[in-house]
């Protein structure tokens, strides 16, 4: 195997590097052609040139890229987070009840910002317990924040008493559903929290450390970096971003449930994954769980356009993660890893 | 460098014991490395070799006896302590995070900044360049240098590793069994490695369990077995049966 990888010419290689970090642009592209082509052919109608269309996938998409970027940040460095989701739940009905309950006293403005603060207050608890556990007490990734879904589960629907909570502050569902310049708002948000994130991600120490932690924990504590920090504030990000989904989801649907992330978890994994990280840590970008959660989004918005039993959203995304990983793999046996050894 | 090929010791030990329980992993044992001398630890599996590299990278404590370094008596307080002295060892794993690329792992924990407009931002291009230079050094040159060390041979690999440890001014490398899950061609390269770090004055102590590697690469050849000095001989004046002797007590 070694001495075949050593003998392949180099441009060959290189081709096949490309084809794998397109991969996604690739099923996005096919994606939407196949869309086209469908809508044309059953409705004669277009798919993707509707301002609308386009409009309700980027909407679709806001909620599995927010939980996404937290998860990329946390898979990257080897580990991953199963809280995502009730922390979002979580943050939900917080920022419904603070905002109802401050609005109704100190006016819409202050009770809008009392809610963000408390929501996002919130998140970083639940956070900053995984972090302690994965990183100070060594409990599985997996495990710890296994447990963490249940406390968070707990958590929101004790504080809703178990139901949704209305929301009767304006300027939040502004934020859900309002747009400027015909751009929706969440897509806005959304938009500043990806250049954030990935600025964390690709331009700081905070960003090397997270790629070096999932590529050889060992070695980057030789190197004398300060692994546990470093992650402890990971899952406090992931934390954070669930928080602002949490918060976007309330606005949106005027509601805070304590339930709203729940069957968001697996697509932000799914979204890292059909992006081109490696559960196994030390790869990942941000603009891959992007395109993973577009094309999610695409599925999820196309097949309902397209009149199809909503079921099939569920088969679609599933064998859309299969395939990319396949991909992902017969890329690696062919071209990549290492030339001799 | 001022110490490049002379006399003077760069790391001495005298009557270093180690004790685990009532088990003696090391007695009295005095060693000495010169700059640019390059010494094989020879032993069979559990003669102390490992205990040895471990007390003098700071990983163990003595029970008794001194290291100096650089003519000065000294104690690490642990592995970071040795390393920040310029006594670092190269581990089997290599200790490098296969997906970063060759500047990331020359530069991990000390990395270099610039600013993009106000904000703080990693200089990608000149830890690369630095890293190239640190390997340069070791006659290693790579076409690209963007690629994560994962893409790079075993020995380009190993290369790395040395070149980040001379980077951040090691006078002494450990290498432990550093030619092991190689390929022939990767070993000569290993080889040709240890010999140029002998041209920047570095001592180098070589822990191998192959004679031909030993007596290849070293100026002299250290037997350990249970825990003391069985032997000590320059590599000239050795032959391997007498080395293989030594070793195994006969």
């Amino acid at each position: 195997m070694a001495s075949a990888t050593i003998d392949k010419p180099a441009r060959w290689r290189g081709t096949l590097g490309v084809l794998a970090s397109a991969r996604a642009w690739i099923f996005l592209f096919v994606l939407l052609v196949v869309f086209e082509l469908w809508s044309q052919i059953a409705y004669g109608t277009t798919f993707v040139f509707s301002a609308f269309n386009l409009r309700s996938v980027s909407v679709f998409a806001v909620a599995p890229v927010l939980l996404g970027l937290g998860q990329t940040l946390v898979i990257i460095s080897g580990g991953i987070d199963l809280s995502v989701g009730f922390t979002m739940g979580l943050a939900a009905v917080i920022a419904a009840q603070v905002a109802n309950d401050v609005g109704a006293s100190a006016g819409v403005g202050v009770g809008l910002v009392a809610g963000i603060v408390a929501a996002l207050a919130a998140t970083l608890i639940p956070g900053w317990v995984n972090g302690l556990l994965i990183a100070r007490l060594r409990v599985p990734p997996f495990i710890g924040t296994l447990g963490m879904y249940g406390v968070a589960r707990g958590a929101a629907y004790l504080f809703s008493n178990g139901t949704t909570v209305p929301v009767n502050n304006p300027w939040l569902t502004f934020l859900g559903n309002g747009r400027i310049l015909g751009v929706p708002v969440v897509v806005i948000i959304a938009l500043i929290v990806v250049l954030l994130v990935h600025y964390l991600l690709s331009e700081t120490l905070f960003g090397q450390y997270t790629y070096a932690i999932g590529g050889n924990r060992q070695a980057t504590l030789r190197a004398g970096v300060n692994v546990r920090r470093v992650t402890i504030l990971l899952y406090m990000l992931s934390a954070l971003t669930a928080g602002v989904d949490g918060i976007l989801y309330t606005g949106r649907f005027a509601a805070g449930a304590p339930q709203a992330g729940e069957p968001l978890l697996l697509d932000s994994i799914a979204a890292v994954v059909i992006g081109g990280a490696s559960l196994f840590g030390g790869s990942g970008t941000v603009m891959g769980t992007i395109i993973g959660a577009l094309i999610i989004a695409v599925i999820q918005y196309g097949l309902v356009f397209l009149d199809v039993e909503p079921f099939w959203q569920f088969i679609a995304v599933g064998l859309v993660i299969i395939v990319s990983v396949l991909v992902d793999q017969s890329q690696k046996r062919l071209g990549g890893g290492r030339q001799d050894e | 460098m001022s110490d490049v090929a002379s006399d003077a010791p760069v790391l001495e030990t005298y009557g270093i014991s180690k004790r685990f329980g009532g088990v003696h992993a090391l007695e009295r044992v005095n060693f000495t490395l010169r700059a640019g001398e390059v010494v094989a630890l020879a032993g069979d599996n559990g003669a102390g070799k490992s205990t040895f590299t471990k007390i003098i990278s700071g990983v163990f404590q003595p029970s008794e006896g001194e290291i100096r370094y650089r003519g000065r008596r000294v104690s690490f307080d642990g592995p970071q302590a040795a390393r920040t002295q310029g006594i670092e060892t190269i581990y089997q794993d290599l200790a490098l995070a296969d997906n970063l690329d060759i500047g990331g792992n020359v530069f991990l924990g000390r990395e270099l900044k610039t600013k993009f407009l106000f904000l703080p931002r990693i200089d990608r291009r000149r830890m690369r360049e630095e890293a190239a230079k640190a390997i340069a050094v070791l006659d290693v040159h790579l076409d690209r240098l963007d690629r994560p060390v994962r893409a790079l041979s075993g020995g380009q690999r190993q290369a790395v590793a040395i070149g980040r440890a001379i980077h951040w001014d090691a006078r002494v490398l450990i290498m432990d069994e550093p030619t092991a899950a190689l390929g022939v061609p990767e070993q000569r390269k290993v080889m040709d490695l240890i010999r140029s770090l002998k041209t920047k004055g570095i001592g180098v102590i070589f822990i191998s369990h192959n004679l031909a590697d030993m007596f290849a690469v070293s100026d002299r050849i250290v037997v350990l077995r249970r825990g003391v000095v069985a032997g000590e001989r320059m590599v000239g004046d050795a032959d391997p049966e007498e080395i293989v002797r030594l070793m195994v007590g006969q």
